[in-house]
C-alpha cells in the first residue's frame, strides 16, 4: 500500500519556510488550534444497504495533536505493560492493544461521554479513551487497591461508570447482548445516546450475537456494533474461521460498513456516521480492518501463525501513529522535535504512573468479601480452611 | 353444600367442647384434644388450629399459610381459622422468632378457640379480610404493583407481552404498560438474558422470564459471570438488581428436559440470591422484594403451584428475601423443604400427627442464601433434621444444607441429617415412573418414623 495517498488542501511550499519558523517558534502550541482541516481517508469506506459516508473528512490541528499524543501513550502504555508481564509483576492473561489504537482515539473523537461503549478483554486503550488514569490502569493490572476496579477485576475487568464504559469482559462475545442491553436502556430512558458494542473477528461468529443483533433491529435500539477485525481469533486466521470474512455484511438485514481502522480519521468519520443512523434506523454494524503487532495475549508470542514479515510490513505502512505524524509534519502543525518531545513526555508519564502503582498496597484481605452483594446481608462466608476464618458480607 | 355448613357447625360445636375440657383439665394434653378434634371434623381443620395457634404465637415472623387448597370445599373454613391473625404484618423479620414453650400455646389455644372469626391477639383486628387468588394471579399482581410504582422496571420474555405470559403471569401488562416495559423477545435466552443485565447495568430493573427455567440454562454464561459476578469484578460500580424468574420443577409428566430444577446449577454461582415461592402470600411478597432489591435475584416458582387459591391481604406487604418461613412449629423433628414440597410435607404432618409426632416444618424460602438463623433455632429445640427437596440427590439445594447445618449445628444433632431428595435420573415420562421420581408423602412419615427412633 502506497504512503502518498494523502492530499491536503494547504500548500505544500511550507517545506521550504519550515527550517524558518521552527527556529522562530511561530506556531502555537499544541492544544488550541482548531482551524479546520480536510483531509481524505486513505480507502474509502465499503458499505452493506447504506449510502458510505464521504471520504473527506474534517479535523483541526488540535484534534490531530491530540490523536498524536494519545495514541503515543496508549501505546507506551502497552508496551510498558509488556515489560511489567514479563517481570511478573501482572500476572494471568494480559492482551494487549498496541496497532489498533486509531479505533480508541477516533471513536472518542466522535461521541460524547454519556454514550456507552463496552468492549472484550483487550480494554486497555479504551479504558484511557473514557477518560481512566495510568495509575488506574497500571494498579489495576498489578492488582492494586488503586486499580479501576480496586484489584479485584484484572487486566479484563476495567470498567469506568462515571464515563459510560462498561467493560472489560472475559468471555467471547457476550458483551454484545450486554452492550444491546445498554442500547435498550438509552432507548428506554430517551437519552438520545448510543450503545457501541466492539467485539473481534474471533467473536463474530458466536451465536449470542446474532442473536442479539436480531432483537435490536426488530426493537430499533441504538446500538453501534464494532467488530475490530484484526484478521485473527487468537491464533486461527479470520478465513480459516468463518466461512464469509465480510464481518460489515453479516448482519444481513442490518446495514454495515467496512472502515479502515487504522486511520484514526476514518474511524472517526464512520462513528459519526453510525451515531447519526443509529438515532434514525437502527442498528449498524461496522467492521474495523486494524491489526495487533503483539499476540493474542502475553503468553502468545504471535508469531506462529502468522510471518514476522506481515507485521514488520504492516507496522511500517499502516502503523496509525506515523500516520497521524506524517498528517501534523506534511500540514506543518508541529516540528519532528515537538512530536519527539511529546513522545518523550508520554514516556515519562508511564514510568512515573507504574512507580506510583508499585507504590499502591495490595487489597486487604477482608476486601475479599466486599462488593460480592450490592447491599449488607450479614450473610457470613467461609474462609479456606472453613474453621476459624469467616467474615460477614457488608 | 349443607354438608359443609354441618362441617361448620360440628367444628365450631367441638371447639367449644374442647374449651370447656380445656378448663377442667388443669394439664393441657395436647394430643387428646387432637384426638377430639380428628375425631369430629377430620385434619384439615385440626391442622388449621395448630398453624393459627403457631402463627399467633409468632406474632412478629412470617405467617403460616400454606393450605392445600386443592381440597376447595374447606377452603371457607380456612379463611375462618386464626392463623390470619399474624399474617398483616409486613415481614421484614428483625430475627426474632418466637418459639414458645408448650405453656404459652396453650393459653393461645384458649384465647384462640374462643374467637369466632380473625379477632385474634395482636395486630390483625385493624385488618380488612383481604382478597382471594390463585398463585399467578398473586405474582401478576405483585409484577403490576412494581411496575406502577417503579418506571424503571420492565418486563422481557418469551411471550409475556401479547400472548399474556405462558402461566398469565404478564397477563394484561402489556395493555396496561406498553410494548417498550413489557417486551416480547425471539428465542434466544442468551442473548435476552444479557441484554436484560445490560440494561440493569444502567440503573433499569428488568424483570426477565424464562418461559421454563431450564430454558435459562442457555443463559448460564450470562447469568453467572455476567449477572453474578459484575458488581465484585467491577468493584462495586456497578448493581445489577435484576429479577430472573421462571416456573421450575417437575410437572405432570412433561418429559425430561421441562422437568429441570436449576437451583442446584445456580447455588454456586456468587453474587446472586435465590428464592422460591410456594404460595400465593410468599410469591406476591417475594416477587415485589425481589424487583426492589438491588441484587441479581432469581425467583424460582414450580408449574404445579399456579393454581393454589388463598386469601391475601389488600395492603401493600413484601416479604424478606433472606428469611425462611415457619409453616408449623413442632418438638419432635425439623422438616425444612421448599417449593411443592412443602405441600407433601404438610400432606404428611397430618399422618405423622395423627401417629403421635410433632413434626416442625420450615419452608426455607430463601435458597441462596440459607436463613440459617432460623433454621438453627429449629435444630437447637429438635435436634433432629429431615430435608425434603425436589432437587436431585447429587448437588442439590439438599446437600449443601445438610453440610451448612452440619457445619454449624453439629452439637445440637441427636441423629445424621436425613436428606430425601428426587432420584438422579432424568424424569422420566411415564406417570408412574415420574410419581416415584420425586418425594411422596409416605417416604415422608417413614422417614421420620425412621429418624424419631
Amino acid at each position: 500500500m502506497a504512503l502518498s495517498y494523502l492530499r491536503s488542501s494547504s500548500s505544500r511550499s511550507a517545506n521550504l519556510l519550515k527550517p524558518l519558523s521552527s527556529g522562530l517558534s511561530l506556531r502555537s502550541p499544541i492544544s488550541t488550534d482548531t482551524t479546520p482541516i480536510t483531509v481524505e481517508t486513505s480507502v474509502p469506506f465499503t458499505s452493506h444497504r447504506c449510502d458510505a459516508p464521504s471520504r473527506s473528512v474534517e479535523t483541526n490541528p488540535k484534534e490531530l495533536l491530540t490523536f498524536f499524543r494519545d495514541m503515543a501513550l496508549m501505546r507506551r502504555m502497552e508496551i510498558a505493560a509488556d515489560s511489567l508481564y514479563k517481570a511478573k509483576l501482572i500476572r494471568g492473561f494480559c492482551h494487549l492493544y498496541d496497532g489498533q489504537e486509531a479505533f480508541a482515539v477516533g471513536m472518542e473523537a466522535a461521541i460524547t461521554k454519556k454514550d456507552c461503549i463496552i468492549t472484550a478483554y483487550r480494554d486497555h486503550c479504551t479504558f484511557m479513551g473514557r477518560g481512566g488514569t495510568l495509575l488506574e490502569v497500571f494498579a489495576e493490572l498489578m492488582g492494586r487497591q488503586a486499580g479501576c476496579s480496586k484489584g479485584k477485576g484484572g487486566s479484563m475487568h476495567f470498567y469506568k461508570k462515571d464515563s459510560n464504559f462498561y467493560g472489560g469482559h472475559g468471555i467471547v462475545g457476550a458483551q454484545v447482548p450486554l452492550g444491546c442491553g445498554l442500547a435498550f436502556a438509552q432507548k428506554y430512558s430517551k437519552d438520545e445516546t448510543v450503545t457501541f458494542a466492539m467485539y473481534g473477528d474471533g467473536a463474530a461468529n458466536q451465536g449470542q450475537l446474532f442473536e442479539a443483533l436480531n432483537i435490536s433491529a426488530l426493537w430499533d435500539l441504538p446500538a453501534i456494533l464494532v467488530c475490530e477485525n484484526n484478521h485473527y481469533g487468537m491464533g486461527t486466521a479470520e478465513w480459516r474461521a468463518a466461512k464469509s470474512p465480510a464481518y460489515y455484511k453479516r448482519g444481513d438485514y442490518v446495514p454495515g460498513l467496512k472502515v479502515d481502522g487504522m486511520d484514526a480519521l476514518a474511524v472517526k468519520q464512520a462513528c459519526k456516521f453510525a451515531k447519526e443512523h443509529a438515532l434514525k434506523s437502527g442498528p449498524i454494524i461496522l467492521e474495523m480492518d486494524t491489526y495487533r503487532y503483539h499476540g493474542h495475549s502475553m503468553s502468545d508470542p504471535g508469531s506462529t501463525y502468522r510471518t514476522r514479515d506481515e507485521i514488520s510490513g504492516v507496522r511500517q505502512e499502516r502503523d496509525p501513529i506515523e500516520r497521524i505524524r506524517k498528517l501534523i509534519l506534511s500540514h506543518d502543525l508541529a516540528s519532528e522535535k515537538e512530536l519527539k518531545d511529546i513522545e518523550k513526555e508520554v514516556r515519562k508519564e508511564v514510568d512515573d504512573a507504574i512507580t506510583r502503582a508499585k507504590e499502591s498496597p495490595m487489597p486487604e484481605p477482608s476486601k475479599l468479601f466486599t462488593n460480592v452483594y450490592a447491599k449488607g446481608l450479614g450473610v457470613e462466608s467461609f474462609g479456606a480452611d472453613r474453621k476459624e476464618v469467616r467474615a460477614t458480607l457488608p | 353444600m349443607s354438608l359443609k355448613f354441618f362441617a361448620h357447625f360440628l367444628f365450631i360445636f367441638q371447639v367449644y367442647i374442647s374449651v370447656f375440657l380445656l378448663i377442667i383439665h388443669l394439664q393441657f394434653h395436647f394430643f387428646e384434644i387432637a384426638f377430639l378434634f380428628y375425631f369430629f371434623a377430620g385434619a384439615k381443620p385440626m391442622a388449621a388450629i395448630f398453624q393459627g395457634v403457631g402463627a399467633a404465637a409468632t406474632l412478629s415472623s412470617s405467617p403460616s399459610n400454606s393450605f392445600d387448597s386443592n381440597n376447595s370445599v374447606f377452603s371457607p373454613l380456612t379463611s375462618f381459622s386464626v392463623r390470619r391473625g399474624a399474617s398483616f404484618a409486613v415481614v421484614r423479620s428483625d430475627g426474632i422468632l418466637n418459639l414458645n414453650p408448650k405453656g404459652r400455646r396453650a393459653q393461645q389455644l384458649i384465647s384462640n378457640a374462643v374467637a369466632t372469626k380473625a379477632d385474634s391477639a395482636a395486630s390483625s383486628s385493624s385488618s380488612k379480610p383481604g382478597h382471594e387468588l390463585l398463585l399467578f394471579e398473586a405474582l401478576q399482581e405483585g409484577l403490576e404493583e412494581e411496575m406502577d410504582r417503579d418506571p424503571r422496571v420492565c418486563v422481557m420474555g418469551e411471550d409475556v407481552g401479547h400472548y399474556g405470559g405462558s402461566y398469565k403471569v404478564t397477563k394484561g401488562l402489556a395493555e396496561k404498560f406498553g410494548d417498550l416495559r413489557v417486551l416480547d423477545t425471539p428465542i434466544a435466552e442468551n442473548s435476552f438474558t444479557g441484554m436484560g443485565i445490560g440494561a440493569a447495568m444502567t440503573g433499569l430493573r428488568p424483570v426477565v422470564e424464562g418461559m421454563n427455567m431450564g430454558f435459562l440454562l442457555l443463559a448460564f454464561n450470562q447469568i453467572s459471570n455476567n449477572c453474578g459476578m459484575l458488581h465484585y469484578t467491577s468493584g462495586g460500580q456497578f448493581t445489577i438488581p435484576i429479577v430472573i424468574r421462571g416456573p421450575g420443577g417437575v410437572g405432570r409428566q412433561l418429559g425430561a428436559e421441562h422437568s429441570q430444577r436449576l437451583e442446584s446449577y445456580f447455588q454456586s454461582i456468587p453474587g446472586i440470591q435465590m428464592v422460591a415461592c410456594s404460595t400465593p402470600y410468599n410469591a406476591k411478597g417475594l416477587m415485589k422484594a425481589a424487583i426492589r432489591s438491588e441484587n441479581p435475584v432469581i425467583l424460582f416458582e414450580h408449574v404445579l403451584l399456579y393454581n393454589l387459591k388463598e386469601r391475601i391481604p389488600d395492603e401493600d406487604y413484601i416479604c424478606n428475601l433472606e428469611e425462611a418461613e415457619m409453616v408449623r412449629p413442632g418438638e419432635h423433628v425439623t422438616i425444612l423443604t421448599y417449593s411443592r414440597m412443602r405441600y407433601h410435607v404438610m400432606q404428611a404432618a397430618k399422618t405423622l400427627v395423627n401417629k403421635g409426632y410433632d413434626p416442625e416444618v420450615i419452608d426455607i424460602r430463601s435458597l441462596k442464601p440459607f436463613d440459617l438463623y432460623t433454621i438453627g433455632n429449629s435444630v437447637k429445640k429438635t435436634h433432629r433434621v429431615l430435608i425434603v427437596e425436589e432437587c436431585m440427590r447429587t448437588g442439590g439445594i439438599g446437600a449443601s444444607l445438610t453440610a451448612a447445618i452440619t457445619e454449624n449445628f453439629n452439637d445440637y444433632l441427636d441423629a445424621p441429617i436425613m436428606c430425601l431428595s428426587s432420584q438422579d435420573v432424568p424424569t422420566p415420562y411415564a406417570g408412574t415412573l415420574e410419581e416415584v421420581t420425586v418425594v411422596q408423602p409416605a417416604q415422608i412419615v417413614t422417614a421420620v418414623e425412621q429418624l424419631c427412633q
